[in-house]
């Protein structure tokens, strides 16, 4: 679903992703691990093009994302992606945050948006607050609206750049949990995440990523349990 | 208005009078003889004709120029667009030329020099009002838009909106409320400013007020009736953006 062939990355001068290439099969859980600064959130923002990467191939749903002739407004309608701070928008409630895009970019009338909005706000058990604004929400509602946000666009895959990196702990639970549904669900799903819980419990494959390059791949078990590398280990070591 | 004459005679002719006669005669020469109130009238419809232009004109002209200025600084290196870069250019050019003159001279060189041959001052002048407040309204606003978490963007452009809609829908009308304060303050400056159009001979509310003030030789109430007017002008301006900004407000509610 996702190919992705010699990625590189340079922020004027300094290489913050080096000749990276992965595969995300419909319906896989790929977790991304590694130290700050290692270029994990890069690559997640390279998938969508918030970053432009320097050079190498993207294709998804087989159209080239990095082809200059690609409509790429088009392309991210299929790629929900959802952010650490959660970015909704703080001038309009919630169900505005959830219809702006389906309206906007035609893909449903306000009615369906809407109704649609309903529902999957139902479904995180947040249907109560489609009129509140989002800074009457605390972090794990706002990013679980976040997540339906995306949702609404009905993507083929979902990129979590640190989805509960900045939550209160106590709050972290319930959004791993929308992430988990989606999972089973047989969402397509890219996750960048400090949570090594979550890419034990939910993944298909956990690549970790230090200095810009894949250091090692493998299965939860393969990643977590018999870890290869010298690096891996002292990483695992410190955050397990 | 006998009593008028009467008491205008008793004062022309160096008689004794009461300060309340004598305010009587000249609040009366001032603002009640031949219908001068309808001239002071006629200068506010002028005065707020050409500050609903000139603001018209110079929100257009700021967002326009703002938006190119933010979406050129915001360009990834490596990405630089050449029109927005030209565009760019003359934009800076237009600011620092127009926020780099007095505003006197400015309407002087619009007056008597650019459109000479034209006989319609108060179009001349709404016009470089216009012009002058789009500068300013342009640094106004790009800072609003400046002050928008880059995250803002990112997200909606991530759900597949694209620019224009983007800048519409999340960006602008989250700047609109940081920079509603002031962008009042370039409003009131704005409307005061009008009475500036005078000196090319834009017939607005200080224009009758020195119009009159040649009729009766007399200064004092035309041009204390005009600053009250002004002030009230302006009251009525700032209550309006008050409603205005607390109805933006309602987002911020917990």
């Amino acid at each position: 679903m996702i190919d992705v062939k010699h990625l590189s990355k340079n922020f004027e001068g300094l290489e913050v992703l080096h000749d990276v290439s992965l595969h995300v099969n419909k319906g896989e859980c790929v977790v991304f691990i590694g130290p700050s600064g290692s270029g994990k959130s890069t690559f997640l923002r390279c998938l969508n093009l918030l970053e432009i990467p320097s050079s190498g191939e993207i294709t998804f749903d087989g159209v080239s994302m990095t082809d200059p002739k690609t409509d790429i407004n088009k392309m991210r309608q299929k790629m929900g992606m959802v952010f650490q701070h959660f970015n909704l928008f703080p001038n309009m409630t919630i169900l505005k945050n959830l219809t702006l895009a389906p309206i906007r970019t035609k893909q449903a009338t306000k009615e369906q948006a809407e109704k649609k909005a309903m529902d999957l706000l139902k479904r995180v058990g947040l249907q109560d607050k489609a009129n509140s604004y989002p800074a009457q929400l605390s972090g794990g509602q706002k990013q679980r609206v976040a997540i339906v946000r995306a949702l609404c666009m009905e993507p083929d895959v979902m990129l979590f750049d640190e989805p509960t990196s900045a939550l209160d702990p106590e709050m972290v639970g319930e959004v791993l949990d929308v992430m988990k549904q989606l999972a089973a669900e047989g969402m397509t799903m890219v996750v960048v995440t400090h949570e090594m819980g979550f890419a034990r419990e939910v993944s298909n494959r956990v690549l970790f990523l230090d200095g810009g390059t894949i250091q090692e791949e493998g299965t939860p078990d393969q990643i977590f349990a018999h870890p290869q590398t010298e690096r891996l280990r002292s990483f695992l070591a410190k955050v397990l | 208005m006998e009593q008028y004459t009467a008491w205008k005679a008793l004062i022309t002719s160096g008689g004794a009078v009461t300060e309340w006669q004598r305010f009587y005669v000249y609040f009366y020469q001032a603002f009640i003889e031949k219908d001068r109130w309808q001239q002071y009238l006629k200068g506010v419809g002028t005065t707020l004709y050409v500050t609903a232009f000139a603001l018209l004109l110079g929100v257009i002209l700021g967002v326009i120029v703002a938006v190119v200025r933010t979406a050129h600084d915001q360009q990834r290196p490596g990405h630089r667009n050449p029109i927005l870069g030209i565009l760019n250019f003359i934009f800076k050019i237009y600011v620092t030329v127009i926020r780099g003159t007095p505003m006197m001279v400015q309407l002087l060189i619009m007056g008597f020099v650019i459109f000479a041959s034209s006989k319609n001052f108060v179009m001349v002048g709404a016009l470089t009002l216009g012009i002058n407040s789009g500068a300013y309204q342009a640094e106004i606003i790009r800072g609003g838009l400046m002050s928008v978490d880059a995250g803002q963007m990112e997200a909606s452009r991530s759900l597949g909106i694209n620019y224009f809609d983007t800048m519409r829908f999340v960006i602008i009308s989250q700047a609109i409320k940081a920079i509603l304060p002031a962008l009042g303050n370039e409003f009131i400056v704005l409307l005061k400013d009008t009475s500036l159009i005078s000196v090319i001979g834009g017939k607005e509310l200080l224009y009758a007020a020195r119009a009159i003030v040649s009729r009766t030789y007399e200064a004092m109430y035309p041009f204390l009736g005009t600053a009250v007017i002004y002030l009230v002008l302006v009251m009525i301006f700032t209550w309006l953006l008050g409603i205005f900004e607390r109805r933006l407000r309602t987002s911020d509610r917990r």
